[in-house]
């Protein structure tokens, strides 16, 4: 038995799905002449690339640029070289490290494997942080003043605003891995 | 519907991440310069400027001239017409609006939504 009304309803829902997704694109990102840091008057606002028109290719994310850069680099998405010339060899270290353990919020895991995939060892070590766990005094206060995470995230990596992709293990679990016990 | 629109309304303001150098730029005549990490890491991990070209972490501690760029350092050891287009092209790298402060755009450097 068919219902002749399903075909209208479905067709009204994509129509609003397709425009709602054309309006969240458009939302997204700015374009250059009105974006308020580039001079709508000068020539290079038709020659430069729109935001828009790079980024909606990557896979999106809804802080910072729209962009998951991690899976747009892990993804193959983006192929972003390490050396001026050519490729340099580089250490991906597969390292987790587990920081506020016992504190108020979620305890905060810090991944070392997105983060060499992008940077150097000596971007972090040993001017922002020491190579032993615990031994940096990391405060959020100090990250909120761009301090230490603070350096990156909140100015080029995924901003302050996303609490929970840094406090992101429940103290509970955090203390069982520090102490080993299943 | 009317909520709808004004939730949707497009957020004022710049790229975050993009970093606006003018340091000198307004005081020789020249337009401020944008530069935008969005187009370059797409391009470039961050070790590159980060560690090899010797760019600090840090909008405005790094101190950039046009003649060590013409030297072929900092933007200039890529935009030399080799790697990407070159200095020639002054108005592609000088593009913001005059008077803009140095900065970093939705950085804690700044009042944009990153301010945290
Ligand atoms: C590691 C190499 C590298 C460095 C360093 C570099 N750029 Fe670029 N830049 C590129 C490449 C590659 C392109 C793309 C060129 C092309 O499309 O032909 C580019 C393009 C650009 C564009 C145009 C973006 C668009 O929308 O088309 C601007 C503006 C720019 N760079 C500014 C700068 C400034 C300012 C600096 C220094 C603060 C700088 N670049 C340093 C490699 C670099
Ligand atoms: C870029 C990662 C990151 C983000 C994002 C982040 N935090 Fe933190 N936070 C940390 C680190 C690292 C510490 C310090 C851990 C330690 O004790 O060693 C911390 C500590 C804290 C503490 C404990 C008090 C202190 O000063 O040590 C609180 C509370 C806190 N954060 C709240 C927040 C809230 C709320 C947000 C979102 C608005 C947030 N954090 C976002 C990394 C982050
Ligand atoms: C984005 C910044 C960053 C980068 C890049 C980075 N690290 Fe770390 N590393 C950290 C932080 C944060 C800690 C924890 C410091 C603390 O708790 O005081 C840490 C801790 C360590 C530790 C101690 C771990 C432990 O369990 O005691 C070692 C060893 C280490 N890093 C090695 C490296 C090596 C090798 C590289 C390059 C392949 C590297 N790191 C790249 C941020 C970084
Ligand atoms: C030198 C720059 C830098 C510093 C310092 C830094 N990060 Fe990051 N972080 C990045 C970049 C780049 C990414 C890739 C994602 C992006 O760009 O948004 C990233 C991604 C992450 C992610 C996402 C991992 C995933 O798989 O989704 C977490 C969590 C994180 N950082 C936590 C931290 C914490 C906690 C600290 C401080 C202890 C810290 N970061 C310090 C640059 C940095
Ligand atoms: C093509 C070159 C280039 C690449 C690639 C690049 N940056 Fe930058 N970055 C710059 C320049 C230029 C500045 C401004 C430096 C100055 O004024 O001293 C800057 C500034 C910064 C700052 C300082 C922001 C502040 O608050 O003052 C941070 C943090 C940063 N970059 C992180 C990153 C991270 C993380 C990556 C990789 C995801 C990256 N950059 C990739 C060129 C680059
Ligand atoms: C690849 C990007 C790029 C290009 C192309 C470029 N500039 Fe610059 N220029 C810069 C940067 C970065 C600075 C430092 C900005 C500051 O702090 O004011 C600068 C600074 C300047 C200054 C300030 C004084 C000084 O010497 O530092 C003048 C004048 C200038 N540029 C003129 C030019 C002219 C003329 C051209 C074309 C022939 C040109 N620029 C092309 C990036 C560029």
């Amino acid at each position: 038995m068919r219902k002749r009304t399903t075909p209208y309803f479905e067709c009204a829902l994509l129509t609003l799905a397709l425009g709602w997704s054309a309006v969240v694109m458009a939302q997204n990102w700015r374009k250059l002449e009105s974006d308020g840091l580039h001079d709508p008057g000068s020539e290079a606002v038709k020659v430069l690339q729109d935001p828009a028109e790079a980024m909606s290719q990557l896979p999106p994310d809804t802080a910072g640029n729209k962009v998951d850069w991690i899976r747009a680099l892990q993804g193959g998405y983006i192929k972003p070289r390490s050396a001026l010339r050519g490729e340099k060899e580089y250490e991906v270290l597969d390292g987790d490290v587990l920081m506020n353990i016992g504190g108020s919020t979620p305890a905060v895991l810090f991944p070392h494997k997105p983060h060499t995939q992008w940077l150097d060892c000596k971007n972090c070590h040993e001017g922002l942080f020491q190579s032993k766990a615990g031994a940096t005094p990391i405060t959020m206060e100090k990250i909120l003043q761009g301090e230490y995470c603070g350096v990156c995230h909140g100015a080029v990596a995924f901003p302050l605003t996303e609490c929970n992709r840094c406090h992101s293990v429940r103290q509970m679990d955090a203390i069982k891995r520090v102490r080993g016990t299943p | 519907m009317l909520g709808l629109l004004v939730c949707w309304a497009p957020g004022s303001g710049a790229e975050y991440a993009d970093v606006v150098l003018n340091k000198r730029s307004d005081k020789e005549g020249v337009r401020p310069v944008i530069y935008p990490h969005w187009f370059h890491r797409i391009r470039f991990q961050c070790r590159v400027c980060h560690g090899e070209l010797g760019f600090v972490m840090r909008v405005g501690a790094t101190d950039v001239t046009m003649d060590e760029i013409s030297q072929g350092r900092f933007c200039g050891a890529c935009h030399n017409g080799e790697i990407a287009w070159s200095v020639e092209n002054c108005d592609l790298c000088h593009s913001g609006k005059p008077g803009l402060p140095t900065g970093i755009k939705g950085g804690h450097q700044t009042t944009g939504p990153g301010l945290w």
